[in-house]
């Protein structure tokens, strides 16, 4: 066998293995599909949700799902942005940056039903916020920060340092460097790191269950104060999210159309993933253009 | 003069800026930090009761085979062996990474090597996805095709290591196949240059030259993908059977560190020792996350000496 | 300039966003408090089983009281229990009683029993079996009967689902079946949908549910010929079935006290418990205490 073969043969295997990898996506995401979106219509997606009769709805749910997403990126955007500069600008290459990534990863690495369990302890009883958005949210950002930490760390680093160079060389400070300069040539990479990452928020659910609550008390959506407690606004009122929907029918669901509520909540929650992902494609790609004058 | 002066020996706006940005940021990663310092805390206390209020000797906890910590035993000592679980867990993991390493391989090879411009834009979105999709729904797929799918072929119930594996491996890809696009990223153009030019074929490149310089980041990236199996729990939970048994195999049912746990957590009170020594288990998680980022931090540094 | 000064508007954007959240909790927390007597919190936690009863309930009774809001979660029966003792939450939901519980005194609890709920075996419906001994059961379930021959079945090796340790569906089965023998160790499943699955699609498997959960799919044979009926639950003559809890950290407050009395009024009890597949507390014949003793009431 010469060597020309051998490419050919390893080039075929690699094709082989990313259509298998495809293969597996479109597998999956058919499924998903075809069992669920005959399930999906107006009525299910503008109703609420039945506890034992059939024709539940899920207009809370996915209401409840986007305006934690909301709310996480709220709190974990500006953390993640402040420590992803540090790490990237200002750490020194020492032993207690090394213990700062360490730290970060083993977070990261943490199931996410721990996680839950602390938020539980510590927000939910110890600083008696209930059930609650807020509580849901400020869990989520615990495994949410890890991975918004890193992604604007590395999109960071990939900027050029003759960039750099380049901003202080024109004499503007380190932060004016920073803000004005790295920043929005990382604004791509950044953004993909959001979108990965409430991806993830977006389905989790065993950290929710602790801290969220796994039910969704009726709401007033003409009530805009976010103090009154009837308010969909409200972050202190407990709230079920898609993928916490999807893992309470199945496990405890009395309704007769428990099977088809589930699957037509997984293509919600997967059509919903596809479309965020597209349009912070879309806006990822405009920012970059209006920012760094590329035409 | 006396104004010019005194703007020149004081700092300008600029720097206070400066000053300002720098404070955010520390403050910021400070916060991290105690975050973490905080889980840690909380777990490290909560899994050393066991041993330290209820008496529990670290080793029968480690080595011992039955898990029933609700009963005490003949001689008086709660049941509590998490050997099964600890080798349960570390099957599933090792095989699941092992199982997804080529694909991830092939994946990111075809992104950088051979399609990049192609590749990136049909793969991207793939990968992106496979993270997008949520446990729960990788559960209930692995329970209603996985399992019976196992059963059909190799009989026996379908729960076990391999249903588990089967799962695990779709959700690990990604972690293993960005990360792996990484490193392969950074094998500098040069290299693949040289190797061309001495007459080489794309795939002697590849495996001879981009592939060596990317081992170490490509290690890594199967750690990260390992220690996500590790901490993986729900949809593990649904097919792997959970059964609190030593695996015979890859078709018995079994149970993982994680499955007892988010099983058992909701059944039992704080502060008793059923309670308790689930905390242990997850203080074993704990160790475990620290000791992968350990090895990559080890390979890492392994990596950029040969450099 | 532009560019740098929108980016410096989202960074301040978005630190801003951090402290008006960190402002939103506290001052929803101080308004909470300022408008208790108007407005009345009541929280119920614990056990999943009983969750959409407690949760449908609630929520007809919010329509007619405005002024309640109840907010009924999950976690399990010993999460809801130990929060209860804690004084957490205000109402534990229990699958057990709080006697059954390691950790919890009993006695600083008011038990409130809304709802009766039977059990059933189940089995796959391959393996042709209706009617099973108590005597057959406990050898399964302990893992002395191995085969599906043995009570009367197919030849098929007979593969037993549990339920997890520490759920109340388990100690209320191996309280009436097992009378305190081991169970076998295998498979161990923490939910009612996931068993109800499993034992429909797995050929020889067997397990036990509510029999809310009971569908055609699978088989539920009759124990020494008595069927899994609701009417035998309530004369006692079906053996396997428990109390679904409220419990308060000593009496109930005001508003408490009325959302528990509303459970248990007939509009609850005759309607809404019925339709989720539970039994009417005012139908038992007889009653249980914690130690699993019968009397007729």
């Amino acid at each position: 066998m010469n060597s020309k073969t051998t490419n050919n043969i390893a080039t075929g295997i690699i094709y082989v293995l990313v259509a298998a990898v495809v293969g597996i996506l479109i597998f999956l995401l058919g499924y998903i599909l075809i069992t669920g979106l005959p399930h999906v219509s107006w009525h299910f997606l503008t109703s609420a949700a039945q506890s034992f009769r059939a024709g539940g709805g899920i207009r809370d749910q996915l209401f409840n799902s986007l305006y934690l997403l909301v709310l996480t990126l709220i709190i974990s955007f500006p953390i993640a942005l402040g420590s992803g500069i540090y790490l990237s600008e200002y750490a020194p290459n020492n032993w207690l940056t090394g213990l700062i990534r360490t730290a970060i990863e083993v977070l990261s690495s943490l199931p996410s039903v721990v996680i839950g369990l602390f938020g539980y302890l510590l927000f939910v009883i110890q600083f008696r916020m209930g059930f609650s958005i807020l509580a849901g949210a400020i869990a989520l950002t615990f495994f949410n920060l890890p991975l918004l930490t890193r992604s604007v760390e590395e999109s960071l680093e990939d900027v050029s340092d003759l960039q750099r160079e380049a901003g202080l060389s024109l004499g503007l400070s380190h932060w004016k460097t920073i803000t004005g300069i790295v920043l929005p040539a990382a604004v791509p990479g950044i953004l993909t790191g959001i979108i990965l990452s409430a991806g993830r928020v977006f389905g989790e659910a065993a950290a929710l269950i602790y801290t969220a609550g796994q039910s969704a008390p009726i709401v007033n959506y003409s009530n805009w104060n976010p103090m009154s407690t009837t308010s969909f606004l409200n972050p202190m009122r407990p709230a079920e999210t898609l993928a916490v929907h999807i893992w309470k029918v199945n496990t405890e669901g009395v309704t007769p159309d428990a099977l088809s509520i589930s699957s037509g909540t997984s293509a919600v929650l997967i059509i919903v993933i596809l479309l965020f992902n597209l349009s912070a494609r879309l806006l990822g790609n405009w920012m970059y253009k209006k920012m760094t004058a590329t035409k | 003069m006396d104004e010019i002066k005194q703007e020149l020996q004081s700092s300008s706006r600029a720097t206070h800026q400066d000053y300002f940005g720098k404070a955010l940021s520390y403050l910021c990663i400070t916060f991290v930090g105690l975050l973490v310092l905080s889980i840690l805390y909380f777990i490290t206390t909560r899994g050393l009761a066991t041993f330290t209020e209820n008496h529990v000797s670290l080793w029968k906890f480690l080595i011992e085979k039955n898990w029933n910590p609700g009963v005490l035993d003949s001689h008086g000592q709660p049941q509590i062996g998490a050997l099964p679980m600890i080798v349960t867990s570390f099957s599933v993991t090792v095989l699941s990474a092992l199982v997804a390493t080529p694909f991830a391989l092939g994946v990111a090879l075809f992104m950088t090597e051979i399609a990049p411009k192609r590749g990136t834009k049909v793969l991207q979105p793939v990968i992106e996805l496979l993270v997008g999709i949520p446990s729960v729904v990788y559960g209930f797929i692995g329970l209603s095709v996985i399992v019976p799918l196992i059963r059909h072929t190799f009989g026996g119930t379908g729960f076990g290591i391999l249903a588990g594996v089967v799962v695990l491996f779709v959700m690990v890809l990604p972690t293993i196949t960005s990360l792996s696009i990484d490193s392969i990223k950074a094998v500098p153009m040069y290299y693949r240059s040289a190797s061309l030019a001495l007459g080489a074929t794309r795939w002697q490149t590849i495996y001879k030259v981009v592939l060596r310089a990317a081992t170490p980041g490509i290690m890594t990236a199967i750690i990260f993908g390992m220690a996500r199996a590790f901490g993986e729990a729900l949809a593990v939970q649904m097919v792997i059977g959970n059964a609190v048994l030593m695996p015979h195999g890859l078709l018995t049912p079994s149970s993982t560190l994680t499955s007892q746990l988010t099983t058992g957590i909701g059944n039992t009170t704080m502060g008793t020792l059923p309670n308790n020594a689930l905390w242990s288990l997850a203080l074993i998680l704990l160790l475990m996350s620290l000791v992968f980022n350990i090895l990559v931090r080890f390979i890492g540094k392994r990596g950029s000496l040969k450099k | 300039m532009k560019k740098r000064s929108l980016f410096s508007t989202i960074v301040a954007l978005s630190a801003l966003g951090v402290l008006l959240t960190g402002c939103g909790s506290s001052s929803s927390k101080s308004s909470k408090s300022t408008s208790a007597d108007s407005n009345v919190k009541i929280t119920a936690v614990g056990s999943t089983a009983l969750q959409p009863l407690v949760e449908q309930a609630a929520s007809d009774y919010q329509k007619a009281n405005k002024k309640v809001n109840i907010s009924v979660q999950g976690g399990g029966s010993g999460t809801g229990l130990s929060q209860v003792q804690e004084g957490a939450v205000t109402i534990g939901n229990s699958d057990i009683f709080a006697e059954q519980q390691a950790g919890i005194k009993a006695k600083k609890l008011v038990d409130h029993q809304v709802a009766v709920v039977g059990m059933t075996p189940v089995v796959n419906k391959g393996v042709g079996i209706k009617n099973l001994s108590m005597a057959q059961l406990k050898g399964i379930f302990t893992g002395k009967i191995k085969n599906w021959k043995e009570v009367g079945g197919k030849d098929q090796k007979i593969n037993v689902v549990n339920r997890v340790q520490g759920s109340g569906t388990r100690a209320t089965f191996e309280g009436a079946v097992l009378e305190g023998a081991k169970a076998i160790k295998t498979q161990e499943q923490d939910s009612n949908g996931t068993v109800q699955k499993i034992v429909a699609s797995t050929p020889g498997t067997i397990s036990y549910l509510a029999f809310s959960y009971v569908n055609s799919k699978i088989q539920a044979p009759s124990i020494n010929h008595v069927a899994p009926t609701d009417q035998n639950v309530e004369n006692n003559k079906w053996k396997i079935w428990s109390y679904e809890h409220m419990y308060t950290k000593g009496q109930p407050n005001a508003a408490a006290k009325k959302f528990l009395n509303y459970m248990d009024s007939s509009k609850v009890q005759d309607s809404l418990v019925q339709k989720l597949g539970y039994i009417s507390i005012h139908d038992m014949k007889v009653q249980k205490n914690a130690s699993g003793a019968v009397t007729t009431k």
